[in-house]
């Protein structure tokens, strides 16, 4: 048989982190169907997104497992979208207003 | 060290610092840097980073036309709600979506892991559920969609509930997402067919790269098709649920 450089692991903690993704999924469905308004709704849809996404790629893609040289190189490029984020907040907020100045709030 | 830890001993055994030491061993080691990790599986991962850049910007744009428009958004509670005979249940169609997505990401775990294991059989098996269950939910995107075309008589550029911005970064993101899980049926097909027929056992010559193939291909299809439900993560909460 080659050497085969694989990600080999018990099946236990897939299992267990399965079962998580589940519970998880239930509880970000649960935030819609109780109607949760406001900063609530938003934190706990944001909070079980990020658990979620963190149990996918630590476990399932293998990264908690795999040496620091690959996983920086794939998880420190995407933090630049944060400037990319902040940049079209301030855009989308500047053609709010004007449109709010030229077309009047509801209209357009 | 716990000992689910292969890698990391398989990495000390060869003599590879651990931790940030490590890190700076390996990207300046004038050798690759992604030491004990097949050429595949690091393209697979280039290949999803600039796939996470194309998502970003789809959300991104979503954001943007969300918060800039001056006519209400349309609910998705109540667009995407559905009714089985009684009163209209919301998000569930997309809700049951996402179940059948975390279920085909735990049979896809399972599948690499007997891969690793030899077990051609549960492996093809396992394969095979993972592409059904794609496939089921390619099928369950293409309803949603019919129902909101012809029912609802929401079109990329206008819709009746809301903000005409809504069709079309619907559309554009579902669609996109859609279109990648399709891919990954047809790519889970073709490799449940080579695992059946023992292709990575007999180190047998694919038909288009002439290389041999082994296991580590499960792994590298899997990382792909954790990457289709990572992205639904998010669609689901900034689309569906916001």
């Amino acid at each position: 048989m080659a050497h085969v450089e694989g990600q080999q692991h018990p099946l236990g903690i897939y299992i267990k982190v399965w079962g998580l993704l589940f519970v998880l999924s239930s509880f970000s469905y649960a935030v819609d169907y109780y109607h949760l308004e406001g900063y609530l709704r938003w934190g706990l849809i944001l909070l079980f997104m990020f658990l979620k996404a963190g149990f996918i790629i630590a476990v399932f893609m293998h990264i908690k497992w795999e040496r620091l040289a690959l996983s920086y190189a794939i998880l420190l490029p995407p933090v630049v979208l944060l400037v990319f984020i902040g940049i079209m907040t301030i855009e989308s907020n500047h053609t709010f207003l004007t449109r709010g100045i030229f077309f009047g709030v509801g209209g357009a | 060290m716990a000992p689910s830890d292969t890698t990391a001993t398989e990495a000390q055994a060869v003599g590879l610092a651990p931790g940030l030491p490590g890190l700076a061993a390996d990207w300046s080691s004038d050798q690759r840097a992604f030491k004990n990790v097949p050429w595949g599986k690091a393209m697979m991962w280039i290949f999803l980073l600039s796939d996470t850049f194309i998502f970003s910007c789809f959300l991104i744009s979503y954001m943007t036309v969300r918060m800039s428009t001056t006519v209400p958004w349309p609910l998705p509670s109540e667009v995407f709600a559905l009714s089985f005979g009684g009163e209209p249940i919301p998000l569930i169609l997309i809700a049951i979506m996402t179940f059948i997505l975390i279920t085909s990401s735990g049979t896809m775990v399972l599948a690499v892991n007997y891969g690793y294991r030899m077990d051609k059989k549960k492996t093809a098996i396992l394969l095979l559920v993972t592409a059904v269950l794609g496939a089921s939910f390619v099928g369950m995107q293409a309803f949603e969609w019919t129902k909101l075309i012809v029912e609802e008589g929401v079109r990329p550029w206008g819709n009746p509930t809301g903000a005409s911005q809504f069709g079309a970064t619907f559309f554009m993101i579902t669609g996109f997402h859609g279109f990648h899980v399709s891919v990954g049926v047809i790519f889970l097909v073709l490799v449940a067919r080579k695992v059946w027929r023992g292709d990575y056992d007999t180190g047998k010559r694919g038909f288009f790269t002439s290389r041999k193939g082994n296991y580590e291909i499960v792994e590298t299809m899997g990382l792909y098709w954790h990457f289709v439900d990572l992205v639904w993560v998010f669609i689901f909460a900034f689309f569906y649920l916001w």
